[in-house]
């Protein structure tokens, strides 16, 4: 009986996601594919659960639903009304190319051997690794190469986007002037979310040592939280050129190094004393979390755009 | 005696989320289905949770399920208020 | 007990299809917001029948989606304004 409730969960779930995406796709408007690509996101995140990966479905709600959606909301305002969708003979090559590498790549998987995964490696060594969850052990430890290169990746983005400033608007604060009314519902939102946001934010990196959760996704949440904090015009972003900001920009990936060199100065680059494991690992996650939160917020508010915001 | 309140809880809160679905498809005006929506599917979902409490093995486990409701209701209220608000001006620019 | 509130969550996956319809076919903006806040509503009731049903840890999952859900509706209510960085309430 819970068998078959589960296989129809699965069954009702895969025809949801399949259908949201064709939709999103069909969709003939700009607005309806930004809405359709945010409920994407939500079932995708069941999608997760189902298959065990806790720490994976809340960095796709927390990054698909919430910042991506909030993303592209924004892009879809300053876009021309309408952009006229291409249609006719031009889509059949495109769709052609794309079902059949979708079929490929579907037939590539069905004929790769079954594969044994790490998970029998990873939990042997777990009692290394000076933290219980998995999901952070390899992030942290065992894999922490691509995770340090992913906060560089992510620094690197903020750079590209402050890079397409123009000129007379640099050195302000970054995106357009925000107002709500005083007093009104997005103003006091903007009032009420911080506290219970930041706490939220808090407990999800507490949270990642021995359960899901980690420096990614309670960093996406702060951010989240900043940006309504700016979207309430509670307070204005910080200048671009304010010294601190770049420093919590960059003090993550520089503790990241930092220990890493110290492990690099005893044999191993990146590689963590077991004894010391736990600390290390508390305190890179610790920093990173607000150097991920300040460059994906910075990064979804867009350059300086306001020559007039010089002070 | 604890399962019996989950059965009925969650089958409850089951009926106000369909209740919100029927409305937002069937109900002919964007006022109205906001209207509908956003206390229908915010009372399922409180149901659903203080059904889903009865299970709960910690009391930690049921304080983050008030707060997510404590959440869910706060989001509701102000999504409500700027839906509304938006839909409002798109009609009379 | 676990394959009542799996039940349950099928029921409730299978009605958000209905509020995907109504994603999709609109009219308004407000309407397929509406729509998609419904679907946001209804994950979060899903999360915490399968948090019951498998794990209680995924509660941490159907609390971001609430909190998203709200700033995912305030950046919305943003774009909507005239400068696309207003507020609906302002005269």
């Amino acid at each position: 009986m819970m068998a078959l409730a589960e296989t129809g969960f699965d069954l009702v779930l895969c025809a949801m996601i399949a259908t949201t995406a064709l939709l999103a796709i069909g969709v003939r408007d700009q607005f309806g594919a930004v809405v359709l690509f945010v409920v994407y996101s939500v079932f995708l995140g069941l999608g997760w659960l189902r298959l065990g990966a806790l720490d994976i479905a809340l960095a796709e709600v927390a990054l698909g639903a919430g910042l991506t959606g909030l993303l592209l909301f924004g892009a879809h305002a300053r876009l021309p009304a309408s952009v006229p969708v291409p249609s006719g003979r031009a889509v059949w090559p495109a769709a052609c190319a794309a079902g059949g590498s979708g079929l490929a790549l579907g037939w590539a998987f069905l004929t790769l051997p079954e594969p044994v995964g790490l998970q029998e490696a990873v939990a042997a060594n777990l009692g290394t690794s000076g933290v219980e969850n998995p999901v952070t052990a390899v992030l942290l430890n065992f894999r922490s190469w691509d995770t340090l290169i992913e906060s560089i990746v992510l620094l690197a983005a903020l750079i590209g986007v402050w890079s397409v400033a123009r000129d007379d608007a640099w050195g302000g604060q970054p995106g357009l002037r925000q107002h709500a009314r005083h007093g009104g519902v997005l103003a006091n939102f903007g009032r009420l979310l911080p506290p219970i946001g930041f706490m939220i934010g808090v407990y999800l990196f507490w949270a990642g040592s021995s359960k899901p959760g980690g420096a990614f996704q309670a960093g996406t949440v702060l951010a989240a939280v900043a940006l309504v904090v700016f979207m309430g015009g509670a307070m204005r972003p910080p200048l671009v050129t304010a010294r601190w900001l770049r420093l919590v920009c960059v003090a993550g990936p520089a503790v990241f190094l930092a220990v890493g060199l110290t492990g690099a100065a005893s044999g191993v680059f990146l590689g963590l004393r077991p004894d010391l494991a736990k600390p290390l690992i508390l305190a890179i996650e610790a920093v990173l979390t607000f150097s991920i939160a300040a460059s994906l917020a910075l990064s979804v508010i867009g350059p300086p755009e306001d020559p007039e915001d010089h002070v | 005696m604890a399962d019996v309140v989950t059965y009925f809880m969650t089958a409850l809160g089951l009926g106000f989320y369909l209740a919100g679905t029927v409305a937002v498809i069937r109900f002919p005006d964007t006022y109205s289905r906001l209207h509908a929506l956003t206390k229908a599917d915010n009372v399922g979902l409180g149901f659903l949770i203080v059904g889903i409490a009865f299970q709960a093995d910690s009391w930690m486990v049921v304080a983050r399920l008030a707060l997510v409701w404590g959440l869910a209701l706060m989001a509701a209220g102000i999504t409500a208020q700027l839906i509304a608000r938006t839909a409002l001006q798109r009609q009379s620019p | 007990m676990t394959s009542w509130l799996i039940s349950l969550a099928v029921l409730l996956l299978l009605s958000l299809g209905g509020a995907l319809w109504r994603v999709w076919r609109g009219p308004e903006p407000a309407d397929r917001m509406i729509a998609a806040q419904l679907i946001g509503t209804g994950g979060v009731g899903i999360v915490l029948l399968l948090a019951a049903a498998t794990d209680w840890s995924m509660i941490d999952v159907a609390l971001v989606l609430a909190l998203l859900a709200a700033v995912a509706a305030v950046a919305f209510a943003k774009a909507q304004s005239a400068d696309s960085v207003g507020d609906p309430e302002e005269e």
